[in-house]
């Protein structure tokens, strides 16, 4: 019957075949040394996405094109894929992309699982990945790789950061609104560990599960402590009902909300009203100096909004693996690997950042406040700056690192 | 006096804060279990039109300068209007098949809609301020509740109660409800009832509206609010009873206030406890806690 | 009748084994996860298609396999395929349990006390310490098959992965053409007259939740092996949803199906990708379109076609599209 083989080539085109053609089509064959290639692998679609997403992939971009565009006259290509915040996802694609379609570098990575997942594909297929919008530690130490480059900042910049100088400015006790999840636990454990240090004192913690809208409960239990400061142990929508409910139940003022992974959107879509008075450790604020204001109204002119750290942190790190290449004169994963730890990194995001043995890049990180209506003087004018922190306070001493890399044991 | 080491006054605050977290759930739940009623379809959209009530409430607030007691009443109209056209659209070619087809066009629904939102106004979300009028707090002597919680529940609460009174003691109820038992028969007396099923579907999509947009002000307006709501909905609708309209909204309450103490006692299993009493209650009483036991 | 889809079977089987040889065509990995979502769907379908259940808790199966094979792996050092099996045999079990008391209720309330207890599974793998709650069970290491096939290597990797969802395929159209499977169907069409025929139908049934657990649990643990790591998002609710949409987009009522849904689904998530943010809005659309037009699934429809164009008789239109219960 001839309608049967027709028939059976669809089916079968259709189910194995067919779509995969479709898509290899249009991305380039097999690996070639003569093109360097970087994937912003990140969540295009999902609940991160204003924290990385396409913004993400634009300052990745941005740094290409003020590169050249070319790197040693070899030729320099973009390309992205969404995680869709699924570590199973994330892990195939990038193996999908070191495997055979000869790219060099992933960058961005937004969500630890993902991260997490890529680092250890990188690792195994000697190729670099650089997170920028993740937190967790474990990339520099259990998990750490010499193709593995944690670049923006980590739990335990926040911790150092935000808890240290609250402690030190006199906020002596704590009571955390900890996210259940390994990053809010994390968190919560680092900060507690830098506020006995420094003398303070935890008083308790309510863990939430993920997604909680409704944190009135959480409110009066953070009341009912009497604890001087409320931290806030989660990021994104949890973060800003946490924030939300304490203003509501007026627990805040007069208790103070110590917000330890705030990103610059999340201020945004909060509004200076609510905001007011929060205290954060950001690596990057656009209206920082000159130069930082440079970049984010180039960036805002093609994105339409103001880079959040992550954001710079694409853009610099990007632009550090190219000169490290441009340096080492090759795209050899171990040449590129030993360069980057050795060149300095001096640029609006970064003045003498360096990258340690455990892929830990240290840079000054800041305290920042979150200003009043009325102090806001002009769009996007949100923050104050409160204190720097020195990279080498902010991050976790090499000693302690766990990483295979190191000789600590 | 402690209970539990946590001390009187205090468990009756979490109590009172129960009952404004249950007043979300009765309003939303009592939505679906009209929707199921009638169409015998789950709405897995639930959750998406509760977060398109709030949205339409910021919209109208923030580009047409709409004040917060207009768009409590225009934004549930107009995803209720909007709801209807999918009934009339696609729903209702679905009729009379097995309703997990239903299930899956909603769930597709979801899909577009928080898709939609996400690249049209980004995943971080939007604030939205609380009313001038109800600004202020309430002193009820245990605790300090803030005014417009209270307004929550008494708002809640009346909308619950004309629904379930417009159900069970008018003409049009009655009629509804004799879609809902004997779709043909009562088609030959007369009534449209294609049209009544559109209608009834607009409701049960306006209540989960207006959720919203009593939502709007104090939980985060994002395109992913609902999105975790709506199997805690469901469960709410199951424990109740299927088809018992007092039984969601009573359910609805209790949840609140077993949830909320949840969170006193053992926080992390606040958002599991709801499944953990579907599973007790189903296997007690299989029709739910108001349903009629099944012939 | 007979020898199409025998042929489609075998060019199928064909197209699959020649898979590592073109890695310009399709990425294997891609086509592993694929197979794995493939047995999930099929074993799922045993209860939806063949026996007229709807459960909505089938990931706690599915991630309870990949959690319990890492561990094992990781942890206890057990060979790849006593942990594999392992994973299978835990999520049989917990099969077991779910069905027991699940079974106890029909249609709308017997798919809520499947998710009721999954979300309770859900609770159990976000808590327990080894898990790594949302950063997941990193770094399971692959193993070797058997103390010789080395699975570190992709493409042996993939023949293992291939032979043994082969044998599971296997397995299940062996059950749904066997006297079993056809006591099962006498329970779907009418569930009274199977008990007055005499058969234990809660001991059937109880049974096939067991077989479609403990095979969801495979496709679950191999997928641990091929990305070496177990995931929060293997025991989700969304998991859940997302077997159910394998399924009925490939058509219920057939035996393969599921398999040609689960193949659509995960294509749809790996080739959207240049579409950016709208992927979300796409995937929705399609699914919109595939339940308002291909209603019996994608192979349901196209088989129905095949059958209206061999013969224009009455009897070929007659409907065999299965439905579950609900009272």
């Amino acid at each position: 019957m001839p309608a049967t083989n027709s028939l059976k080539t669809l089916v079968v085109s259709s189910t194995v075949l067919g779509l995969g053609g479709l898509s290899h089509a249009m991305a380039s064959e097999g690996y070639t040394d003569d093109v360097v290639r970087i994937g912003v692998l990140t969540d295009m679609s999902g609940i991160y996405t204003d924290l990385s997403g396409e913004a993400a992939l634009e300052a990745v971009r941005m740094a290409v094109e003020d590169f050249g565009g070319e790197v040693n006259g070899v030729p320099i290509e973009v390309i992205h894929g969404d995680h869709r915040n699924r570590a199973d996802t994330g892990a195939s694609r990038a193996r999908e992309w070191y495997d055979s379609e000869g790219v060099d570098m992933i960058n961005d990575l937004s969500n630890s699982g993902v991260a997490l997942a890529v680092a250890a594909v990188a690792d195994e297929q000697k190729r670099h990945a650089i997170v920028n919008s993740s937190s967790n530690i474990g990339l520099t130490n259990d998990y750490c790789s010499p193709y593995v480059t944690h670049y923006t900042y980590d739990a335990h910049s926040l911790a150092h950061g935000t808890g240290k100088s609250i402690v030190e400015d006199g906020g002596d006790t704590w009571f955390f609104l900890t996210v259940d999840f390994a990053f809010g636990i994390g968190l919560e454990e680092q900060v507690s560990e830098v506020v006995r240090e420094a003398g303070g004192q935890v008083v308790g913690a309510a863990r939430h599960p993920l997604d909680t809208t409704d944190f009135s409960s959480y409110a009066l239990q953070a009341q009912a402590s009497g604890a001087e400061i409320i931290g806030i142990a989660s990021t994104g929508a949890d973060a800003i009902n946490a924030i939300n409910a304490l203003a509501e139940f007026g627990v805040t003022p007069e208790q103070r909300p110590a917000a330890l992974l705030l990103w610059y959107d999340d201020i945004v879509s909060l509004g200076l009203e609510t905001a007011q008075g929060l205290m954060l450790t950001n690596a990057f604020y656009w209206d920082a100096n000159d130069e930082t204001r440079e970049f984010s109204q180039r960036f805002y002119e093609r994105t339409g909004r103001m880079p959040n750290m992550a954001h710079a942190g694409n853009y610099s790190s990007t632009m550090h693996y190219l000169n490290a290449i441009e340096a080492a004169g090759s795209d050899d994963p171990d040449a590129v690997s030993e360069t980057m730890r050795e060149l300095e990194i001096n640029d609006f995001f970064a003045s003498g950042g360096y990258i340690r043995p455990n892929g830990r890049m240290v840079h000054d990180q800041y305290l920042w406040e979150v200003k009043a209506p009325a102090e806001s003087e002009y769009d996007y004018d949100f923050l104050r700056l409160v204190t720097t922190i020195p990279g080498e306070e902010a991050f976790q001493p090499l000693e302690e690192s766990t990483c295979h890399l190191l000789d600590n044991d | 006096m402690d209970i539990f080491g946590i001390p009187i006054q205090a468990l009756l605050g979490q109590l009172m804060l129960g009952i404004v977290n249950g007043s979300f759930y009765a309003v939303l739940s009592l939505g679906l279990a009209i929707i199921f009623g009638v169409l015998k379809i789950v709405n897995f959209a639930h959750g998406a039109f509760f977060m398109l009530g709030a949205f339409t409430a910021f919209l109208l607030a923030q580009y047409m300068g709409a004040g917060y007691w207009l768009t409590l009443a225009v934004a549930p109209l107009a995803v209720a209007l909007f709801g209807m056209l999918f009934e009339f659209l696609f729903l209702r070619r679905l009729y009379g098949l097995d309703p997990i087809y239903g299930l899956l066009l909603t769930f597709s629904l979801v899909l577009v809609l928080e898709g939609g939102f996400r690249v049209a106004f980004g995943s971080s979300g939007q604030p939205f301020a609380t009313p001038e009028l109800l600004r202020g707090t309430l002193n009820l002597g245990f605790m300090v509740l803030p005014l417009y919680r209270g307004f929550v529940i008494v708002s809640a609460l009346l909308l619950c109660l004309a629904t379930w009174f417009i159900i069970e003691r008018t003409p049009l109820g009655a009629s509804l409800r004799a879609a809902t038992e004997r779709s043909e028969l009562t088609q030959a007396f007369g009534i449209n009832v294609p049209r009544l099923v559109t209608l009834t579907y607009g409701v049960g999509v306006g209540l989960a509206a207006f959720a919203g947009v009593l939502a709007a002000p104090i939980f985060h307006v994002n395109p992913s609010m609902g999105s975790s709501l709506v199997i805690i909905i469901f469960a709410v609708v199951v424990i109740g009873g299927l088809g018992s309209i007092m039984g969601a909204i009573v359910t609805g309450l209790g949840l609140g206030v077993v949830e909320g103490l949840t969170r006193v006692f053992y926080s992390e299993f606040s958002s599991t406890i709801v499944f953990l009493v579907m599973v007790l209650v189903l296997l007690l009483r299989p029709a739910g806690l108001f349903g009629r036991e099944e012939g | 009748m007979r020898s199409l889809p025998s042929t489609l079977i075998a060019l199928g089987l064909l197209a699959l084994l020649a898979v590592p040889f073109f890695p310009q065509l399709v990425y294997s990995v891609f086509v592993m996860k694929t197979l794995c979502f493939v047995l999930f769907a099929c074993a799922f379908n045993l209860l939806l298609g063949h026996t007229g259940i709807l459960s909505f808790g089938h990931a706690a199966f599915f991630g309870t396999g990949a959690y319990v094979t890492g561990l094992l792996i990781k942890t206890y050092g057990i060979p790849t395929e006593l942990g594999i099996l392992a994973g299978g045999l835990v999520a049989a079990m917990l099969g077991t349990l779910v069905g027991a008391l699940a079974i106890r209720r029909s249609g709308i309330y017997l798919a809520m006390i499947t998710l009721a207890l999954s979300q309770l599974v859900y609770f159990f793998f976000l808590q327990a310490p080894f898990t790594g709650a949302e950063d997941g069970l990193q770094r399971i290491p692959r193993g070797t098959f058997l103390g010789l096939i080395d699975l570190g290597n992709n493409t042996a990797l993939y023949y293992v992965v291939v032979g043994i969802v082969g044998t599971g395929l296997w397995l299940i159209w062996r059950t749904v053409n066997s006297p079993f499977g056809h006591v099962l169907r006498a329970i779907r069409e009418h569930e009274p007259r199977a008990i007055s025929l005499g058969y234990p139908v809660a001991r059937y049934k109880v049974l096939v939740f067991t077989l479609s657990a403990g095979l969801s649990g495979i496709a679950g643990s191999l997928k641990a092996i091929i990305f070496q790591l177990a995931a929060l998002h293997d025991v989700h609710w969304h998991t859940s949803g997302d077997v159910i949409l394998m399924t009925l987009l490939g058509g219920m009522s057939t035996v393969f199906g599921p398999a040609v849904g689960a193949a659509l689904v995960s294509s749809l998530n790996h080739y959207l990708d240049p579409f950016g943010a709208w992927v979300t809005v796409i995937t929705g659309l399609v699914f919109m379109t595939c339940v308002l037009t291909f209603r019996q699934g994608v192979v349901g429809q196209l088989s129905q076609a095949l059958r209206s164009r061999r013969s224009s008789t009455p009897a070929a239109k007659v409907d065999s599209r299965p439905r579950t219960h609900h009272q």
